[in-house]
């Protein structure tokens, strides 16, 4: 039985915790490029250039690409055969208050009425789930407002079907606007219930930009429901363009036989995420 | 492209006339910052007959919350905040003479009416470019409000702050003129 102290998980954290807010993954950066290049707009391809001057600066500076860095969510899978010195949680956010010092990051979080800010970015939002084996592996994604915001969940009727999904990705996206940031990513949750169809869409955002369902239903979909954000005419940062989404992703899972929940998580172009193996 | 057009608060309306929409602009001089916690108390000192922490005629507001400085630095990064959570302070601030707004993101018809009742203009940053947009800052101070930490009003001092005209005062859009153009 492995061994894996609060104090381990605290540093691993607090590392990716500043990581992920300087340096963007290798397939967000390339989507990105592709994007500038594509893209018909010229103030839109001035905007994406601006996008890329700026990771490339953030990276090579170590500071943080946006200001917004973020509330600090966690997919973890823990290992059965793991014993833990302390807790999971505490560790996690002991890492986030150090990793959001240390990193000069923005600490984003505070009271829903009072709003007044916790101070130190915690608590972190943490989903834990239960793996075969002696690993204990924690994903981070931090997730700014700007997109968060403008995410929606809907419960819609069977009779809807894959057209009422369509038509209401086609509707937040044009809703969204400018706001989100784009060329955004959209996690699509579809099925289980309320709050599994909002996890769904989340865990969709952690998936490699280009990736595919496995489901080639869903792969279809994914590739239709691109094309069709993309006629929308948004564009980078809502300027007007062809690149609107870099990728959608969806995600879907059994529901009740009255149900169709559809989730959808918007993320911005700074689609920031680190993982660690311990 | 066009070159930017070089322009420095604060602005008259002249200036602020000869602003189109898709117009890329660069700002040298001061400014303000400014977002959701200090609007509304900015409001509450209007209401209650009370002077603003600055004179704001002319000038030109930035929707930010900005990182923590690192060592040697004067700001940390500066990206705009979507300025739609503004909405229902800006109006009021245009009508005491506020010229120019930045941020990112839609506004809503009451913000578009005022800005072209008040000859003002709401520019857009790039969303996300905050390490980028933090070059152009050259000094920054603390000037109300130092409780509300990234969200306290701050000056300033900005080099080639890059920005676009999204609504000029002539009513003119660039979401809904460059949505129509690429939509298919």
């Amino acid at each position: 039985m492995k061994t894996i102290s609060e104090n381990t998980i605290s540093d691993a954290v607090r590392e990716l915790c500043i990581e992920a807010a300087t340096k963007l993954d290798e397939d967000v950066k390339a989507a990105i490029k592709n994007a500038a290049e594509t893209e018909e707009s010229p103030l839109g391809r001035d905007v994406l250039k601006q996008i890329v001057d700026n990771y490339e600066l953030a990276e090579e500076k170590g500071a943080p690409m946006c200001q917004d860095t973020g509330i600090a969510v966690f997919f973890v899978e823990l290992g059965r055969d793991i014993k833990l010195e302390g807790s999971l949680e505490e560790g996690i956010n002991q890492g986030v208050r150090r990793g959001y010092e240390d990193g000069y990051l923005r600490k984003s979080v505070c009271d829903p009425f009072s709003r007044k800010n916790t101070g130190d970015n915690t608590p972190a939002i943490i989903h834990t789930t239960v793996v075969e084996g002696d690993t204990l592996k924690i994903k981070f994604a931090p997730k700014g407002a700007g997109s968060e915001n403008m995410s929606q969940l809907r419960m819609l009727k069977p009779a809807q079907g894959v057209e009422g999904v369509k038509d209401f990705v086609y509707e937040a996206v044009k809703t969204a606007g400018g706001n989100p940031c784009p060329p955004i990513v959209l996690g699509i949750g579809i099925g289980g219930n309320f709050e599994k169809s909002a996890i769904l869409s989340k865990k969709a955002l952690l998936r490699k930009i280009g990736s595919k369902n496995s489901d080639p239903e869903l792969a279809a979909l994914e590739a239709e429901l691109l094309i069709g954000v993309n006629k929308l005419g948004i564009g980078p940062m809502g300027f007007g363009g062809i690149k609107t989404a870099l990728a959608i992703h969806v995600e879907s899972a059994p529901c009740h036989i009255a149900s169709l929940p559809v989730a959808i998580n918007v993320q911005c172009h700074a689609d920031r995420h680190k993982e660690v193996e311990l | 492209m066009a070159d930017a057009i070089k322009i420095t608060p604060p602005f008259t309306d002249e200036v602020v006339e000869n602003l189109k929409v898709g117009d890329r602009v660069s700002i040298t001089g001061v400014i303000y910052t400014a977002r959701d916690s200090a609007h509304k108390r900015l409001i509450e000192l209007l209401e209650k007959g009370e002077e603003l922490p600055f004179d704001i005629k002319g000038q030109v507001i930035y929707y930010v919350g900005p990182t923590p400085a690192r060592p040697g630095e004067v700001i940390g990064s500066a990206g705009p905040t979507t300025s739609g959570r503004m909405d229902a302070y800006t109006p009021q601030l245009l009508d005491l003479g506020l010229k120019c707004v930045v941020g990112k993101g839609q506004r809503n018809e009451e913000v578009l009416d005022s800005l072209k009742k008040n000859k003002a203009v709401y520019m857009a940053a790039v969303g996300g470019a905050a390490a980028l947009v933090a070059k152009s800052i050259k000094k920054a101070e603390v000037i109300a409000y130092d409780d509300l930490g990234p969200e306290a009003i701050r000056r300033l001092e900005v080099e080639d702050f890059p920005a676009i005209v999204v609504n000029d005062c002539h009513g003119g859009d660039l979401f809904k003129e460059g949505v129509e153009k690429y939509k298919r």
